[in-house]
Formats: C-alpha cells, structure tokens, sequence
C-alpha cells in the first residue's frame, strides 16, 4: 500500500511499484481527467502538477512518488492563474474534441506560474503538448489572454 | 440520451452526472426512449414533463429547449452547428438551448426518424441542415398555433422571439414552456411545404456563438469512452498479429496467468489476442509478458521498396484506367515547343486520434450493448449485431464524444468487433477495450500511398497546351468492397480531378487533357484519412502546375487564373486567398511564397502559405492564409477552427507524417517515431470565408488538401527545387 497526497486528499492505493502515476491516478483513485495518449512521455495528455512542476505522469512510476509530494489533477486546479487559463481557453473556444485540453491546461497553467507575462518563444519551450485537432494558434491566444486577464486583476 | 447543457459560463462548470448503467437497467423513460446514461432522477422525472414536438425539439416547462443530434461530435463543432440551424427556425432562446444524442438503437426503432448518423465526408451539416431546419421550423409552427389556439386568435397574428409568443392587439404574451404540451398533441404541418428563412436573415445561425460543449473540457469532467466505469468492469489490451494479414497461431497463457489481476488470455477473431484483467495497466503489462506465435502469411514479403516498385510499375503500366480524355493530350504534348514532366510520392500516413482506440461492450444472452467513440453509430450497430450474434432490436450502441475521428472510426468498426469478441467470452460482464499507442499506430487504415506522373506541353508564348496525369496508388473503395471494383476503376482515387461539378471538381480546363488511374494495391489497410485523396491529388496538380509556370515564366498565380476561366468559384477563393495574404507585395528578405487552390467535399478551397528556409535547412512557416466557399457559414467561428485543424494536420503530414512498411509490419510506433506538428512550429492561420448561398459545401476536410501544396510551392520559391516527394524531414533543404 502506497499513500498518496491528490487534490489535498491522502488516498491509499495498492499497485505495483512500477505502476505508471497515470493508471494509478485512472484505475486506482478514478480521476480520470488525467489522459492516456502516448504512455512514452511523447504527447503529455497525461500532464499533471507534482510540487507544482508540470509531469508527465505516464513516465513516473508509483515507486518514484513520496506520501509527502503534491498531486495535482485537472479536476482540483484551482489557483487563480488556472482559473484565468480555463477562463480563457472558454473564451477563445479553444478545444476542439478537448481530449488532449486537461494537459494543455496544466501545461499553461504551470507556464503562466513561473512566468506571468510569457513571451511567443516562452510559449514554444513550455507548450509541447500534442493535439491532434490542430488547437495551437487558439492556446498561444489563450495563454496570452490568461496573462492579460491576471495582470488586469493585478492592477485593479 | 446524453445530455449537454449549454454551457457558456465556466465559473460554475455544469458537472453532469453521470449514473452509468445499462438502458434497461437504467429504465428511465422519457417519451417513449431509453436513456443509456442516466440522468439524475429528479431530472428523470421532469423530463416526463417535456413535450416533445418532434424528433429534433423537446421544449420544458421551464422554456428550454432540448435539440437533438443524430451525427457524432469529434471537435469539429457539428453538434453546435446543427443546433444553431434548429435553434434558428425554431425561434427559441439560444441561451436555453441545451443537446442529446439519440441512439442507433432508437434510430432503427423509429424507421431512422433522425436518418444518417454517419459521421464523415465533411456531411453533417451539409447532409442534413434542410431536414433539421425544417424540424426547427415545424417546432414553431406547432407552438404558434397552440397559444393561437389558446388566445383564440388567427396564428398569422402573433409574433415570436427568443421563445416569448406574442399577440399585440391585445397585448398578450406567453412562452414556449407554458404551451408546449398544448402543441405536442397538434398535428404536426407538412414539413416539405414550410418555406424556410432566407440565410441572409439568420440570427443564431450565421453567427460566431460559442460552442455548446465546451465546460467540461476545462475541468477534467468530461466522460469520453476510454474513461467509462461500470459496475463490475473488466479491462483489456489487444495484439494484433505485426503483419497485416497473419493469423494468430497460439500464446502461452500460462506465463502470465500468474500476474496481478489477469482474469484470462482470450484468442480474437483469427488475428488477435487479448489479456482480460481487472484493470488496464495489469491487462497490458501482461500482454507485453505473453509469448504469442503468429503465421505471418505472404504479407511478411512485402516492404516500403517493394511496394514502390509497383507503384512506378503502375506509372508506366498498359491497361490503365482513362478518367477523362479530353482532345489529344499526349499529341500536343509530343508537338509543343517545351515539355515538362515530373513524378511525385506520398506516403502511407497513419490517423493518430487523440484518444486512442476503445469500446466497452457487454453482451448477455438477449442483450448486446456498447459504449464507444464512433463516427458512425448505425455502423456500430450493425457491427454489435452480427458479432453478438443478437437481433439488432436487442443491441443498443451508446456514442461518447470522440476523442478525435479524422475517417478512423467510420464503417470499419474493427476494435468495436473486437470489444464484442471479448466481452462475449464474459457473459453480462462489461469489457473495456483499450488500444495501447502502439497498437494504434501500427493497426490502422492508412491514408493510401500513391505516386503521379504529369506531363505538360506549353508552346511559344507559355500557354499550357495539354496535360497528362496518371496516379498509381492503392484504393480504398477495393479494400472495402472488392467486388466493386472492376478493371481498375476507382473514380474516388482521382478526388479533385473530377469534370463533374459539385463535389471535388477539378477547377481548370486544359485544351488538352488525359486523367488516368493505375489501381496497385498492397496487403495494408487503408481508408478515409481527413481529406482523403484530395490531400495526394492537390500535392500532384498544384505542385506540378507551378513547376509549369516557373517554366513558361509565369507567375503561378496569373498562370492558374488564364486556365480557370470556366471555374469562377474556384477562381474566387484562389482571388480571395491572394488578396488577404496580398500576394504582390513585398515580403521580408528571406520569405517566399506559395500558392494553391483545390475542391473537395463541395467546397472550395485555396491557401497561401509564407516561409523560410534557415541555414541549417529548416523550414519555417510563418503565416498561412486559407480561403474557403463552404457555400453557407453556420458558424464562422467553428469554420475557422476546422480551418485552423486542417493547417495543423496538413503540416504534420507534410513535415513529418510517414508510416514505413518491413517485413510486412510497420515500422513506426508512437508519436516519437511519427511525429506530429507541435505548438511551435504552428504557423499564424488566417481564415477568409466567402460563401456564396448557392449550395452546402463541407467544412472539416476541404481546406486540408490546399495546405501541403502552398507550402511545398513556397519552398519552390525558395528553392528553386521543386519538391516532389514527402514528408519533408527526409529532405535535404540546405
């Protein structure tokens, strides 16, 4: 039995030690926001917050994961710059069949984090999630947007 | 049915939820049909309220609508596009709008009242808009005449807007809600004679509104397929036999039987094996444990050499198929003062949705259902039927929004026979089917592989005399239905060459012009990928067409407009691209332009793509500029979208798509070894549309095939070389 802290909530879950945190986080605790498309780390619909770092939980064994690390899904993203992200991935219209959007939501989320006002290239290095319907000119606006929006609330 | 509520606010994300259970089992009834995925049961009993005016409008007490949609939806906005169009006629409140999905089952049950539910071809709108807005219309017809009823007054007196019913003689309003059930029971006017709105006047439709199903997109709370929980269910991981065409010859199921949580090793079919497991991860691990024998029959032979030898035997080849023969082209050719020929190749290309390949099925001994994504529920249908071995009244098929479709989960319905062949060995059971990445990859209906041949004879003052093209590829329609094909004829795989208007004409007349086809088909499967062959087709014609301009020394545009007298739509978007993207003015030292304009789906599509090259020879693409005559805008927005979808799919497919054959088997494997446009290398998209209200193109797929042309007929511009095979990564730029 391994302890895990997801979403602020201590889950005890019995897997294997080389069990991806993806099928944990899918099979095990049932959140299944968190997407399989790759299993290689290759397209990032997996992508969730550990400490706050986005990872690409399809590559990190339950082994690898202390009781004392953050999770964070796309079901409990909640801060005000992921707020300002989905508030602004609704606006533009963003996601086409959303299938690969919980991953590029953590991605932009921890991107605008690190770095509130993100230029085009901050963009390029951090947004190297995979969608296939083609949503990339919509989530370069969005995270735009989303920056605008939180230095706006700033101000004001 | 599945519901979706409007859902434009995201502050409070509408969490729909969601009790999964089977119909029976569910046993809510609303107006007579099942509801697979329940709602809550406060909501059930409402819904015994709502008046159902016909099978596209559902009105409540509360004066929402409720629109119903018979096709899928992958992303491409089909659904909110469809319930612009009912909402439209129907005069409703869009902000009360509010869709579901009828089932197959319920479908074949009601002698297919919502028809088609295929999924493909760019047709969900352009197939259906006149019956759903006749629906709409209906809708309201019915409504008017009940509060006309009510009032006792004539119908042509009252007025409606945003479902509030006026009559102002006498100053009396009511709303859609309070005389819905009233309306129901009035006898429904004849849809064929309603006299629908001109599209000049549209309010909800024509307009840019937001989806519909966006919400739960953002939160994680949206169910697709591969995320299904059931009661009881069993997961499952697929192999197919590597080599298209082998059969599986045994496995040894007692090296894993062992592992946590195996249930059992069960053969597929003839072809396929599969570990059951309590849950995924276990499923999958087990069967990468697994020793399997295979019989990798004759396809074992084949690889990506042998499979070109043929293709340019076919170039060459007596006996082909003539398409169109227009005067004597390989004369005027022989006698024109410059000839010019070329041969070009694309690849194999593989679909790599999103989500991958899955179906939770669950069979008993009179009942067969699945859940699953598919672009075509009917196809389900019958493929549950006759896999279950059950009557099709008693099979039911409940589509999830698909994670993506691209023409993967159209008729073929081969992992959903798979889920079938599994659950059935675990009666009552549900059995989630997952593809892992690699089974997807490696198990798909590719995108089919072709090469052209083009000649051109251009005399003394650089007009083009005649043109001579012969493609050499594999056909869809041949591994489909074998049967209909005969000497080689398979018309589809000349997409966009077409003479005939309306569909995918080819938008230039040579004085002289010999179209031929050579069938060469291989042991890989293939079918619909997003476009089809007009993405080969417009590689060959366009590319090929500039090569012959840069000979007579033209400029590729003014050399396309002086053929393309007789095709004025294809003209006006070549026109429309050209101006927006401003192609005679100057360009920032080191940027080329290229330019392309092609017709599928109905539609009519051009591009102008601007790059550069740098000194380690990559390809930079900086803007694209599409235009579009989709004939009518339901939704500029989602058109733009689709646009947008296409440049990024066309520009994986040119820079890096490619699926390798050896040994049979293919080479690729997950999305490090075929690689996919990433946000970086997306170009600024800019989306024109000009619709002329003349006819109903389609939107998905139309621009796609413009795309890869203008970008490989910039680096030409670049260049000077043109490039005639792809993808680019095999190129050598520098």
């Amino acid at each position: 039995m391994t302890t895990l802290n997801i979403n602020g909530k201590m889950h005890n879950v019995t897997a294997e030690d080389d069990t991806p945190l993806l099928w944990v986080i899918r099979e095990q605790v049932g959140l299944t926001g968190t997407k399989y498309g790759c299993g290689v780390a290759a397209c990032g619909a997996c992508s969730v917050h550990l400490n706050g770092a986005v990872v690409r939980s399809c590559s990190i064994p339950l082994s690898a994961i202390k009781a004392t690390d953050k999770i964070v899904t796309i079901e409990a993203v909640a801060t005000p710059v992921a707020k300002a992200v989905q508030h602004a991935w609704a606006e533009l219209d963003v996601p086409q069949c959303g299938y690969c959007q919980s991953g590029q939501i953590m991605a932009a989320t921890a991107l605008l984090a690190a770095k509130p006002k993100p230029t085009d290239q901050d963009i390029d290095a951090a947004m190297t999630n995979i969608c296939r319907c083609g949503t990339y000119q919509r989530i370069r606006a969005a995270v735009h947007l989303a920056a605008e929006s939180m230095t706006h609330k700033a101000k004001a | 049915m599945k519901k979706i509520a409007n859902g434009s606010a995201i502050a409070n994300p509408s969490r729909r939820q969601f009790v999964v259970g089977s119909a029976t089992a569910a046993g809510g009834l609303a107006l007579g049909m099942h509801l697979p995925i329940l709602m809550g049961s406060a909501e059930a009993a409402d819904a015994l309220s709502d008046a159902e005016l016909n099978v596209w409008v559902v009105v409540k007490p509360d004066d929402s609508c409720l629109i119903r949609i018979a096709r899928s939806e992958m992303g491409q906005g089909t659904a909110t596009g469809l319930a612009q169009l009912v909402a439209e006629e129907l005069e409703c409140d869009w902000k009360k709008v509010s869709i579901e999905f009828p089932t197959p089952g319920q479908n074949a049950a009601k002698k297919r009242a919502w028809g088609n539910m295929s999924t493909g071809g760019s047709a969900g709108i352009r197939t259906s808009q006149d019956y759903v807005r006749r629906g709409g219309a209906a809708a309201r017809i019915m409504l008017l005449q009940a509060a006309a009823d009510q009032w006792k007054v004539p119908v042509g007196e009252l007025a409606v807007s945003e479902g509030v019913i006026t009559h102002a003689a006498s100053k009396r309003k009511t709303s859609y809600g309070k005389v819905a059930t009233a309306a129901a029971k009035l006898t429904p006017p004849d849809e064929k004679a309603i006299v629908l709105k001109d599209p000049h006047n549209w309010k909800v439709a024509g307009h840019a509104l937001h989806r519909l199903d966006t919400a739960d997109k953002l939160n994680g709370g949206k169910v697709f397929s591969i995320d299904l929980k059931l009661p009881g269910m069993l997961n499952a991981a697929i192999k197919q036999s590597p080599v298209f065409g082998g059969k599986l010859v045994s496995f040894d199921d007692t090296k894993v039987l062992n592992r946590p949580g195996v249930k059992r090793v069960v053969k597929v079919n003839d072809s396929a094996v599969a570990v059951v497991a309590d849950t995924w991860w276990h499923a999958k691990t087990a069967l990468d444990a697994l020793p399997i024998v295979w019989d990798e029959g004759e396809g074992a032979t084949q690889s990506s050499a042998t499979i070109a030898a043929r293709l340019q035997e076919g170039l060459t080849a007596d006996n082909v198929f003539a398409h169109r023969n227009e005067g004597d082209a390989m004369k005027a050719i022989a006698a024109s003062a410059k000839k010019i020929e070329a041969v070009y190749s694309t690849p194999f290309l593989a679909h790599g949705c999103m989500e991958p390949m899955n179906c939770t099925a669950k069979i008993s001994a009179d009942r067969a259902e699945v859940w699953l994504p598919t672009q075509n529920g009917e196809a389900s249908h019958t493929a549950l039927a006759e896999e279950s071995g059950l009557p099709p009244a008693q099979c039911e098929v409940y589509k999830l929004d698909l994670g993506t479709g691209f023409g993967r989960r159209g008729g073929t319905q081969d992992y959903t026979r798979q889920a079938v062949a599994i659950a059935k060995q675990f009666p009552g059971v549900p059995v989630k089917l997952i593809w892992s990445r690699e089974e997807d990859i490696q198990h798909d209906f590719y995108r089919p592989i072709s090469q052209a041949k083009l000649s051109a004879g251009i005399d003394a003052d650089g007009n083009l005399t005649a043109l001579h093209a012969r493609v050499a590829g594999q056909s869809i329609n041949a591994f489909f239905n074998p049967t209909l094909m005969k000497d080689g004829k398979d018309e589809r795989l000349l997409q966009g060459f077409y003479e005939k208007p309306g569909d995918a004409q080819l938008g230039y007349t040579f004085p002289n012009f010999l179209l031929e086809y050579a069938m060469r088909n291989t042991h890989v499967p293939v079918g619909p990928w997003r476009g089809v062959n007009t993405n080969q087709n417009g590689v060959y014609m366009e590319c090929f067409l500039d090569e012959v301009a840069r000979a007579a020394g033209k400029d590729p545009l003014e050399f396309r407009r002086a053929l393309m007298k007789n095709h004025p739509k294809h003209l006006g978007v070549l026109n429309a691209a050209a101006e927006k993207a401003g192609w005679n003015k100057p360009l920032p030292k080191g940027v080329f332009r290229g330019i392309a304009q092609f017709m599928g789906y109905g539609s009519y599509s051009a591009a102008v793509a601007e790059v550069s090259i740098g000194k380690d020879g990559k390809v930079k693409v900086h803007r694209m500029v599409l235009a579009l005559n989709c004939g009518h805008a339901v939704n500029p927005g989602q058109i733009a979208a689709q646009v947008e979808g296409s440049v990024a799919y066309g520009l994986s497919a040119a820079f890096y798509g490619e699926i390798n054959i050896d040994k049979g088997r293919v080479s690729q494997s997950n999305f490090h070894d075929y690689g996919v446009l990433k946000l970086a290398d997306m170009p600024k998209v800019e989306t024109v549309i000009v619709p002329t209200y003349d006819f109903w193109g389609g939107v998905g797929e139309p621009t796609i095939c413009v795309v890869s042309p203008a970008l490989l007929n910039a680096i030409y511009a670049a260049t000077g070389k043109p490039v005639r095979s792809l993808p680019l990564k095999n190129l050598q730029m520098a």
